[in-house]
């Protein structure tokens, strides 16, 4: 179950539930876009970064990997050109401590585990507190391997979020719906980020199911990338997940806001 | 090596290393090892963990198994006394020939059980990954054998240094994909696999070459390896009459040297001793030696040692062997190494291809170039120990590195 707010003093991911629901409550489903870090390029992140945030409810910024193993073409190219950019992840948390006004929507960052154990995971809580980051998803980090991580995040009230997919068990599926913070992340299919999906009945009823288990919100990721799509998720879901469809805007020099808002429309 | 970073209690590792303890319950090869997937993946991997418990240990499997390894396979693999390199190296010098093995390399043994243990699971098609298209080979005519399609991954740089591998593959009825992203080689290879594997887990078995992965992937490739050791321990009292002094292998991800190793780890007057890809030098990118080099990390689903940056993303490495060309190794490699268990070092492209060159022309053995860096380590040692008995695992046979060997060897560039 959801902790109450007994204190007083919110917790940083408390903002990504809130920011969920409230789209929830205007009767659509949620907006969490996701944008690769440092890219098309490093001098026009921050400006891409709050041309976005203001057009959607919560954003996932990528931290590129040299070996995204759960990411399609889209991502890994964008992930690569990133990192011949000079991407690294302590240049992202400087330029998010220094952006101000701070991006309107609460800010993820979804990162493959290796980049975070180098940073260290003694510095990383403290560090992306102070970069404002809301919460974590990390796809290489399966729940089992997770209690080192989910302490150092707890300490400073940052979420970690779990991801279930089609194929997970319906016991581990309802374990990993009461583990996960900020909202839960419903993969649509099974296989990598970016390939469209046709959203059949049989994963409308399994968004059912995951969103009568789970505490927390839950929002639809992976092969989204259409107003159909998403109208088609109301009801289901309380958020989706738009990350390889938006990445490209970025790469063909398009304007991120335009697609952002047809995609709500 | 540098695990000062690691916390570890070197004698009692060692010690639950000798009592057989690793991996423990969580796929922990002491702080190595574990499961670091896609979500997608863990009800696969647990199907599959237990799936060996069921079925490794069944009468059934183990006979048809062994059916295979002794008839189709070519086992055992002979014990050859190196005569002329004995007299050269002022040594005594005992070759396990995993080169004999169908399909030229060791890589066969995992292949087959891994196959086999597939079609008992009700896997509907296979994919694999290949750097020097030994695996590759090996998964193919496993899966032609066991009449299961397949698919095989390999970098493209790869596909062009091996290319004698490629056809056999086609011709075994394998799917050779090449993959153009990443480094284009094993590394990119065992990613587009994966990316494979995660989009249809049901019915997909991904057949790992290497003793790398996440649990239960290096158990079961050492398990399935562990023949080439426990033959070669029995042949070594038979023909030597003795245990060697020091047991030799080449160590990429570590399948063959992990498969001769461990039959002889509770043996510790025997010294054993793994060689990696030197490259060209010991600097960042020159080399692929992550024993000597690395630092931990996680890479595709296992915590090892890795060659990475200060930021944590993963280098691109050099080596003039495919099969050696990997970033990682094995997390048991990793545990053997932190605990003094396993002394390792780098042989250098040059004096690889020079040792490559020596066993040939002396004992009429064209060995792989991954091999050759076995060969030129046990070389220096024996040097260093006049009159000692050495074990080299000759993991596979030359035939395959024609290309290179016509670009360097045969131009007189060595």
């Amino acid at each position: 179950m959801m902790t109450p707010i007994t204190t007083g003093t919110a917790r940083p991911r408390d903002s990504i539930s809130t920011a969920i629901k409230d789209a929830a409550a205007s009767g659509r489903p949620a907006v969490v876009a996701f944008m690769t870090a440092g890219f098309p390029d490093r001098a026009h992140f921050t400006q891409s970064l709050r041309a976005i945030a203001t057009e959607v409810d919560v954003v996932e910024i990528g931290v590129p990997f040299s070996d995204p193993m759960a990411d399609g073409a889209t991502i890994q190219r964008a992930s690569f050109a990133s990192l011949q950019g000079g991407f690294t992840l302590r240049w992202l948390l400087d330029e998010l401590e220094a952006m101000q006004p701070r991006p309107q929507a609460p800010v993820l960052l979804m990162s493959y585990l290796n980049p975070l154990l180098a940073f260290g995971l003694e510095r990383l809580p403290e560090a992306a507190r102070k970069a404002g980051v809301s919460g974590f998803i990390i796809p290489d980090l399966p729940y089992e391997e997770s209690a080192d991580m989910r302490a150092a995040l707890d300490r400073v009230g940052i979420a970690l979020v779990q991801m279930v997919t089609p194929v997970t068990p319906a016991t581990r599926l309802r374990m990993l719906c009461e583990a996960s913070q900020g909202f839960v992340y419903a993969v649509t299919m099974t296989g990598t980020t970016g390939k469209s999906v046709a959203v059949p009945d049989e994963v409308l009823d399994y968004m059912d199911r995951v969103k009568s288990m789970s505490p927390v919100p839950v929002c639809a990721g992976f092969g989204i990338r259409t107003a159909e799509q998403v109208a088609r998720m109301q009801g289901h879901v309380d958020g989706v997940v738009v990350g390889s469809a938006l990445v490209e805007v970025l790469e063909r020099g398009e304007d991120p806001a335009q697609f952002l808002r047809r995609l709500k429309s | 090596m540098k695990t000062q970073a690691l916390e570890i209690d070197r004698e009692a590792l060692l010690a639950q290393t000798l009592r057989g303890e690793f991996p423990d319950a969580r796929g922990r090869f002491g702080p190595f090892g574990g499961r670091y997937v896609p979500e997608t993946l863990v009800p696969a991997l647990d199907r599959l963990e237990q799936g060996i418990r069921d079925i490794l240990p069944d009468p059934a499997f183990k006979a048809e198994l062994d059916l295979q390894l002794r008839t189709w396979v070519g086992r055992p693999t002979p014990l050859t006394y190196a005569a002329a390199l004995s007299k050269r190296w002022g040594a005594e010098v005992w070759l396990k020939r995993e080169d004999l093995a169908h399909t030229g390399a060791h890589k066969i043994n995992n292949a087959i059980g891994q196959g086999l243990l597939a079609k008992r699971l009700g896997a509907k098609r296979i994919v694999a990954e290949t750097g020097a298209g030994q695996h590759g080979v090996a998964t193919a005519a496993a899966c032609a054998r066991l009449g299961m399609p397949c698919t095989v991954y390999m970098g493209s740089i790869d596909m062009e240094r091996q290319a004698p591998n490629v056809g056999r593959m086609k011709l075994l009825g394998a799917e050779v994909v090449p993959v153009t992203g990443g480094d284009k080689t094993l590394r990119a290879a065992i990613d587009e696999a994966l990316r494979d594997w995660v989009a249809d887990p049901n019915g997909t078995f991904y057949i790992l070459g290497s003793a790398v992965g996440p649990h239960p992937y290096p158990y079961m490739v050492r398990e399935f390896q562990r023949v080439i050791g426990v033959e070669a321990r029995a042949q070594m009292l038979a023909q030597a009459g003795a245990l060697p002094d020091v047991v030799v292998a080449c160590v990429g991800g570590g399948s063959n040297a992990i498969g001769l190793f461990h039959p002889f780890i509770p043996d510790t007057e025997v010294k054993l001793l793994g060689f990696e890809a030197g490259g060209t030098g010991p600097g960042l990118g020159q080399n692929a030696a992550s024993l000597a080099y690395g630092t931990p990390g996680v890479l595709q689903g296992c915590y090892s040692l890795l060659l990475q940056d200060e930021h944590g993303q993963i280098q691109e490495t050099h080596s003039v062997s495919a099969g050696l060309d990997y970033p990682g190794v094995g997390p048991e490699h990793a545990l053997l190494a932190s605990i003094g268990r396993l002394g390792f070092a780098a042989s250098e492209d040059d004096e690889s291809l020079e040792a490559l060159s020596e066993c040939s022309r002396y004992e009429g053995i064209l060995p792989a170039i991954e091999t050759a860096h076995a060969f030129a380590g046990a070389r220096k040692y024996a040097q260093k120990h006049p009159g000692c008995r050495i074990l080299i695992g000759l993991s596979g046979r030359g035939d395959k590195d024609m290309p290179t060997l016509q670009r360097t060897l045969l131009k007189g560039k060595i």
